[in-house]
């Protein structure tokens, strides 16, 4: 019986073969950083480039799949969805691959490591990679391929043309474009035009106003305002508004370079303690200091509250919370006295932003799906599926019914004219949104008086201007 | 042929090992690795920084701050876990006082042992939307719902749980235990059933009444099932990660009120993920690794106890 096969042997032998083998694998794809080749600085030249043309000005290859990944957020993922469908209209032959997230870190993070990252990220909400991170490590294409590329809707103009005023400046890290800033959105307070028709109540300008209102509003057994306090970034956005509009844009240039003395002006001083008087005067919602942005906003969306701070996506995000007759309404921030800006002015700018990965396989097609977001189809898609503003210029025609909330952003726009402001220190310095919000929230529990904040925030500027 | 009995034996081996090995040990060399350099996690660039990342460590106060939430969790999660689930799963196995005069549980403790094991059957995930739910900060949240009907507290005035400096870290406790007692009274009282029963009668032919036959039969014979618990919940306290940072306030990973909830799990993730500071956050997941290392030894050392055979 010498030929029959030895079992034992067999699995000796093959266990001889995998204590070589497996070992040797692990080390060779395990390395979490080992991924890809520094040297190459982008993978899209690599492969055969395809010929640009006037109908294809960015050189996409038709046939090669489009890999997105989007975070499904306040605006959903149903818009990404009609991109993706003019994307694959022009292009039937590419597999478009749709992935919609809430935590776009989890996702990025190790393909972004592995080397082999989608093509175009929507990377925002709570869990993004913050975009000075990424842009420090070299990991975003430059888009001003796209900005120089002709639009869609009329190639005469290229599609640097058609954006809305400081897109590209907002877009710029580092001396370079490498996010688009899809959306655009304002900033300030909202308010129920219902429940202030109601009581006779009118929309403060002043400061002085708003406090006073407070009043009326708690004597009608209303709290005047909420705020969402689990995420202190809100009430950051309302103080630091007040202020800009107090010391003007100079004061804000001098903030989003980290100069810390700007908080020893008394633009950030009255800020501060105009905000403080709403926890000095009792104003708050009962527990705002703890809700979610979701808990907070649809107590006020049941009139338990007057006022909330809030960006444009809000009615979006309550779409099902507000009642029909709710009346959802945008104000700027009030005045406060010596303002240098006109009470008319916001915070508007675009957020939400896309970038296409260094090391995407398609490049050229992460770019030609931002043409085409940029172009009228796109932002009509986006208004009627996400109900806010794209950063495309007159991109949405008459024929478009607008929410009313939304509908006031646009009159509020249109006001403020040139006075529209955007901070970038959020971008640039993002050790500093938190160390602020920490500030904040001890400021709206009562915990520190308004020294105190300002003391914190300056150190926390000079810390992060260190860490940069 | 015994000599080809280790050849026979690596090759069952080989693949659990390689394994471990690949996604247990492997992490962990390399997170010793990251250690030393200022990886921004986002990218392969990286420079070699020696031992900055620990001195840098030292001296943060947030670390330290989160190093002590995480000691209190230490001392506080187990003994009050393990007092718990000792009590409950005595009552439920031998506590009862029937007219028949055997050794048995309270009345229906066959119901309060599914009852008592239920939350260890949710997932963190729905414990932390319950919470949410319970420790609302208004008087629409369960606990100030009730506080209010009761008239012990003002409507316009609520507590904010997990807003207060000092309540926040104890609600997240308090979720803990609530979720953690469940499954060392059954594990507890597994133990307690195979204690032999004349053990317990002849304690109460002697005339002991509840308390004694706790604290002098039954406590020790369970010893190495308690020493057992004491390192799982160690190892529970020193993580807590999911319930930080879904619950509490704060930009990224929670923590907060103002560090207030820190723990070193969610510092480190906001170092790792949210400022792009990898390398500093390995170094802490390093120390980490070594408080936890320390600490199984230590209490098992501690805790060991000649063993009593029954």
């Amino acid at each position: 019986m010498g030929s029959e096969i030895n079992r034992r042997n067999l699995v000796k032998r093959s266990a001889a073969l995998g204590l070589v083998a497996l070992p040797s694998a692990g080390l060779l794809s395990a390395c979490a950083s080992s991924g890809g080749d520094d040297n190459s600085s982008s993978n899209s030249s690599s492969a055969t480039p395809t010929a640009t043309s006037a109908d294809n000005p960015l050189g996409v290859d038709p046939a090669k799949p489009l890999d997105v990944l989007i975070f499904k957020g306040g605006f959903g993922d149903d818009y990404a969805k009609r991109f993706e469908g003019l994307y694959s209209k022009k292009y039937p032959n590419a597999k478009v691959s749709h992935n919609a997230t809430q935590n776009i870190t989890g996702l990025l993070q190790p393909r972004l490591n592995g080397g082999t990252p989608p093509d175009v990220v929507d990377d925002s909400g709570n869990a993004q990679i913050k975009l000075d991170v990424l842009q420090k490590a070299g990991q975003l294409t430059d888009l001003t391929p796209l900005l120089d590329a002709p639009s869609l809707d009329d190639p005469s103009k290229k599609v640097r043309d058609t954006l809305m005023p400081g897109t590209v400046e907002l877009g710029t890290i580092g001396g370079q474009f490498v996010t688009l800033q899809y959306v655009y959105t304002v900033f300030g307070l909202w308010y129920s035009n219902k429940l202030f028709k109601q009581h006779g109540w009118t929309a403060p300008k002043t400061w002085a106003d708003f406090i006073s209102l407070g009043g009326e509003i708690k004597k009608a057994g209303i709290s005047p305002f909420a705020h969402q306090g689990k995420y202190p970034y809100y009430i950051n956005v309302a103080i630091v508004d007040l202020a800009v509009k107090h010391g003007g844009i100079d004061w804000l240039t001098r903030l989003d370079n980290a100069d810390e003395t700007v908080w020893d002006d008394d633009a950030a001083k009255q800020a501060i303690n105009a905000i403080y008087e709403i926890v000095s005067k009792n104003y708050l919602l009962p527990g705002t200091n703890g809700m979610t942005h979701i808990e907070s906003q649809t107590a006020w969306n049941q009139y338990k509250a007057a006022f909330i701070p809030c960006g444009a996506w809000l009615e979006n995000e309550q779409l099902k919370a507000t009642p029909s007759d709710f009346e959802m309404t945008f104000m700027p921030m009030p005045s406060l006295p010596g303002d240098k800006l006109p009470f008319e002015a916001i915070r508007g700018g675009a957020n939400e932003p896309f970038i296409v990965p260094k090391k995407a396989a398609n490049v050229a097609g992460g770019l030609e799906f931002m043409r085409y977001m940029l172009s009228k189809s796109g932002a009509t898609a986006f208004a009627q599926s996400a109900n806010s503003l794209s950063v495309l210029k007159d991109g949405i025609g008459p024929d478009v019914q607008l929410r009313p909330g939304t509908k006031s952003t646009v009159t509020a726009l249109t006001a403020a004219g040139t006075n529209v402001f955007n901070p970038t220190y959020l971008q640039a310095f993002s050790s500093l949104d938190v160390d602020m919000g920490n500030a904040s929230s001890e400021l709206m529990a009562n915990r520190i008086k308004p020294d105190e904040w300002l003391k914190r925030t300056k150190a926390a500027t000079v810390k992060a201007k260190k860490n940069a | 042929m015994r000599n080809s009995k280790y050849p026979f034996i690596v090759g069952f081996l080989i693949v659990p090992v390689g394994l471990y090995a690949l996604l247990v040990l492997w992490p962990y060399i390399q997170t010793f690795g990251y250690s030393f350099t200022n990886w921004s996690g986002e990218s392969q660039k990286f420079d070699i920084i020696g031992f900055k990342n620990y001195t840098t460590l030292f001296s943060d106060d947030v670390f330290r701050k989160a190093l002590w939430h995480n000691v209190l969790l230490l001392i506080f999660l187990p003994v009050i876990t393990i007092l718990l689930a000792l009590f409950f799963a005595f009552l439920l196995n031998v506590g009862g006082r029937g007219g028949t005069g055997g050794v048995t549980g309270v009345r229906g403790s066959a119901f309060y042992r599914v009852v008592f094991f239920f939350p260890q059957v949710l997932s963190v995930a729905i414990l932390a939307v319950l919470f949410e739910a319970v420790y609302r900060s208004d008087s629409a949240g369960l606990l100030n719902g009730v506080l209010v009907k009761l008239g012990l507290e003002d409507k316009n005035n609520p507590i904010e749980w997990l807003n207060d400096p000092n309540l926040v870290l104890w609600c997240i406790l308090a979720i803990l235990v609530w979720s953690g007692v469940g499954f060392y009274l059954v594990l507890f009282s597994a133990a307690m059933q195979s204690i032999p029963k004349d053990i317990y009668e002849a304690a109460l032919l002697d005339g002991a009444g509840r308390g004694q036959t706790f604290f002098k039969v039954t406590m020790p014979l369970l010893w190495d099932s308690i020493q057992t618990a004491w390192v799982y919940l160690a190892i529970a306290a020193m993580d807590a990660f999911a319930l930080v940072s879904s619950l509490t306030p704060g930009v990224a990973y929670g923590g907060g009120p103002d560090y207030h909830s820190e723990v070193l799990s969610t510092y480190l993730m906001r170092n790792f993920l949210y400022s792009g500071k990898s390398g500093y956050a390995c170094a802490m997941g390093v120390v980490i690794l070594f408080l936890t290392l320390i600490l199984s030894i230590v209490t098992l050392r501690v805790t060991r106890r000649e063993r009593i055979e029954f």
